[in-house]
């Protein structure tokens, strides 16, 4: 399935922003790991604000940078939001609530609690009716929402957005579900190649799994491997690079899928 | 959209378990919904449980999925001679060209309910929970896949309470789109702890039995289910006009988290979408299985979109007086009464309503009634504001 790509975000310790990061998972600046500071989710009205947490916060404002950077308003595209599992903020204080003896749950908590919370906040921010999905996957959630945005550019419309996040756990819920640090990423992708276009892809599932694809730089590669939405770094780095190369994600146990990045428009 | 058959189809509730049985529960006005009894759960509401000695354990080489969940996921596969149907999917297409698309809300999370309740003198929880393949969102769909060990695109969908719709736009998707022949779709979600006593925060669960459009309606009583279905472009064996899945539409309400629309602007926004996909128009459709979960506003919002898309005249009714509100697995266990409705001749009523609201235009019905349903609508909505039509009719081959 073939398809472009218009922009993208990455929100992560030491990868603030796309503009600030391209260098970086290029190869052409050296990768820091700096504390990682949540962007103001200047999509969300202030009421909403202070109703979420690190999780909607996260995907909104990975989302908003790579509109953006396409130049395009937010109510205009369909979604598909991925990430691994519910807010784990949210779950584990339900969780905390319900063991304890009066089980007074908070109705927002109850509320944020949906996996689709992120896009619900996304949908009241940018005035959006058009469709948004909230996909899982486990770990290779980032795969499989990359799978979905690309068969709706191929049967149902013009451009998607697809937002993956996941964030830490707090403990102790951390002890069996382990996260190491925020990742966020975003890419606004079209059917057709556009003026905007910065990466021409295709995605093909393999029949046989081959070896996934890892981060040449030890710290990106520990980044990868720490946050089950970091495994898009492989192909935001070869977005980054610009330079036509395959690599290959995990799309669910044992399965593969290989994304082929070109340059847009045949340049 | 290109019509997909549903070659075979399965269903467990708490109303009953079996196809042949729900058709009767159906005609008898027999409900599932009782007073809640389920696990430590105190609180003055009715809901649909499945009974324990119907959920056998998940399959022994399974083992590391073993949850409620997917105990009742399992229920589901084994009936109707769907274990049968998926199996022969498999050789004939492949695993690899026969996708995975499970909606649901909780999936496993009673087990971390339970585990909380066992931390140890540090608050730490047990160190082998089986985290992935219990509570994790993905876990039932995981679960469906490994049950059949196909190997084709697998995914769970959860967009609350229109999961297991959405779930079918995602597999008509990926079929139409060549990534795969045949897919497992579903919605499957069992009682919690998380469900039972948020919706209660809310002030949404009704002390009794729920009454979908009724005047007295008061909330909603929880259920839980699961309902899949194998979809295929292709009708199976002789059969020249099987059931399809005509057209699917999706929209966001854009309004709150969890209040609809008040106009129901997203809710007729999906359903205008289902007409288009399906490309027919208002009149073709016979019966509408109404989301219909029984607050206040929520059946009345919902009546607003239905009349203002269809009239005050087409038939429709909830059929979560039987179930309960399944959650995540409302929308594929909606989608199969509405397949069982166009093959078998009939339109459900409304278990437990007994006054329709006078206020709400639209032409609700009470009683089960025998009539020829050639085309269907079932609606799903959920909290976020995500809305899910569905089309369901005959298709001639």
């Amino acid at each position: 399935m073939k398809l472009f790509v218009e922009s993208a975000a990455v929100l992560a310790p030491g990868l603030a922003g796309w503009v600030a990061s391209r260098p970086v998972l290029a190869g052409e600046q050296k990768y820091e790991p700096a504390p990682f500071v949540l962007p103001v989710a200047e999509l969300l009205p202030a009421v909403e604000r202070r109703r979420t947490g690190s999780t909607v916060k996260l995907a909104l404002a990975a989302g908003h940078e790579a509109l953006i950077a396409a130049g395009r308003s937010a109510d205009s595209v369909a979604t598909v939001f991925v990430s691994s599992g519910n807010d784990g903020d949210v779950i584990n204080d339900i969780c905390i609530t319900l063991a304890g003896s009066d089980r007074q749950v908070s109705p927002t908590r109850f509320h944020n609690s949906v996996h689709n919370a992120p896009s619900g906040y996304w949908g009241i921010a940018a005035h959006s009716h058009h469709p948004s999905t909230s996909l899982c996957a486990f770990d290779w959630s980032f795969a499989i929402g990359l799978l979905e945005a690309a068969t709706q550019l191929q049967v149902e419309r013009p451009e998607v957005l697809l937002i993956a996040y996941d964030v830490p756990y707090p403990m102790p819920f951390a002890g069996i579900r382990r996260v190491d640090q925020p990742f966020g990423t975003a890419l606004l992708m079209t059917r057709d190649s556009t003026q905007r276009s910065i990466a021409g892809l295709d995605i093909e599932l393999d029949r046989a799994a081959k070896d996934l694809s890892r981060m040449a730089d030890a710290r990106l590669e520990t980044l990868r491997v720490g946050n089950p939405c970091a495994s898009a770094l492989p192909l935001l780095a070869a977005i980054a690079r610009g330079q036509p190369e395959t690599i290959t994600l995990q799309r669910n146990a044992g399965q593969t899928m290989s994304v082929s990045i070109r340059r847009p428009n045949g340049r | 959209m290109q019509p997909l058959f549903l070659n075979r189809y399965a269903i467990a509730s708490s109303s009953a378990i079996g196809l042949e049985a729900t058709v009767q529960a159906l005609q008898n006005m027999r409900s599932g919904l009782a007073p809640c009894a389920f696990e430590t759960v105190h609180l003055d509401t009715f809901a649909g449980q499945i009974a324990d000695t119907s959920l056998a354990p998940v399959r022994t080489d399974l083992a590391q999925f073993e949850c409620r969940n997917n105990r009742v996921a399992q229920l589901c596969i084994r009936q109707d001679g769907f274990e049968e149907a998926v199996i022969d999917a498999r050789r004939q297409y492949g695993p690899d060209r026969v996708g995975v698309f499970m909606g649901t809300s909780t999936s496993g999370i009673l087990e971390t309910e339970i585990a909380y309740r066992s931390r140890d003198a540090d608050g730490m929880l047990p160190r082998n929970f089986p985290y992935a393949t219990t509570h994790n969102t993905f876990s039932v769909a995981w679960f469906v896949q490994s049950y059949f060990a196909l190997s084709g695109p697998a995914m769970a969908v959860s967009t609350a309470c229109s999961s297991s719709a959405k779930a079918f736009g995602n597999a008509a998707r990926m079929i139409e789109a060549g990534l795969c022949d045949a897919a497992v779709v579903g919605g499957v979600d069992s009682l919690c702890l998380t469900t039972l006593y948020g919706f209660n925060a809310l002030g949404l669960l009704s002390p009794l039995a729920c009454k979908p459009f009724d005047r007295e309606r008061n909330g909603i009583s929880i259920g839980e289910a699961a309902g899949m279905v194998l979809l295929e472009k292709t009708s199976s064996g002789l059969k020249r006009d099987g059931i399809a899945l005509l057209g699917v539409g999706e929209s966001s309400d854009a309004h709150h988290m969890s209040t609809p629309h008040p106009e129901g602007l997203g809710a007729r926004m999906a359903m205008e979408r289902a007409l288009n996909s399906a490309g027919i128009g208002r009149d073709a459709v016979d019966y509408i299985n109404l989301h219909g979960t029984g607050t206040r506003s929520n059946d009345a919002i919902e009546g607003k979109a239905v009349h203002a898309v269809f009239g005050a005249d087409i038939p429709c009714s909830s059929t979560k007086g039987w179930t309960g509100h399944t959650l995540g697995a409302c929308g594929a266990i909606e989608a199969i009464i509405c397949a069982l409705a166009v093959q078998r001749g009939f339109m459900p009523g409304s278990a437990n309503t007994s006054m329709p609201d006078q206020d709400i235009p639209v032409h609700y019905l009470l009683a089960t009634r025998s009539a020829a349903v050639d085309i269907a609508m079932s609606n799903a909505f959920g909290f976020g504001g995500t809305n899910c039509s569905l089309v369901l009719g005959r298709a001639r081959t």
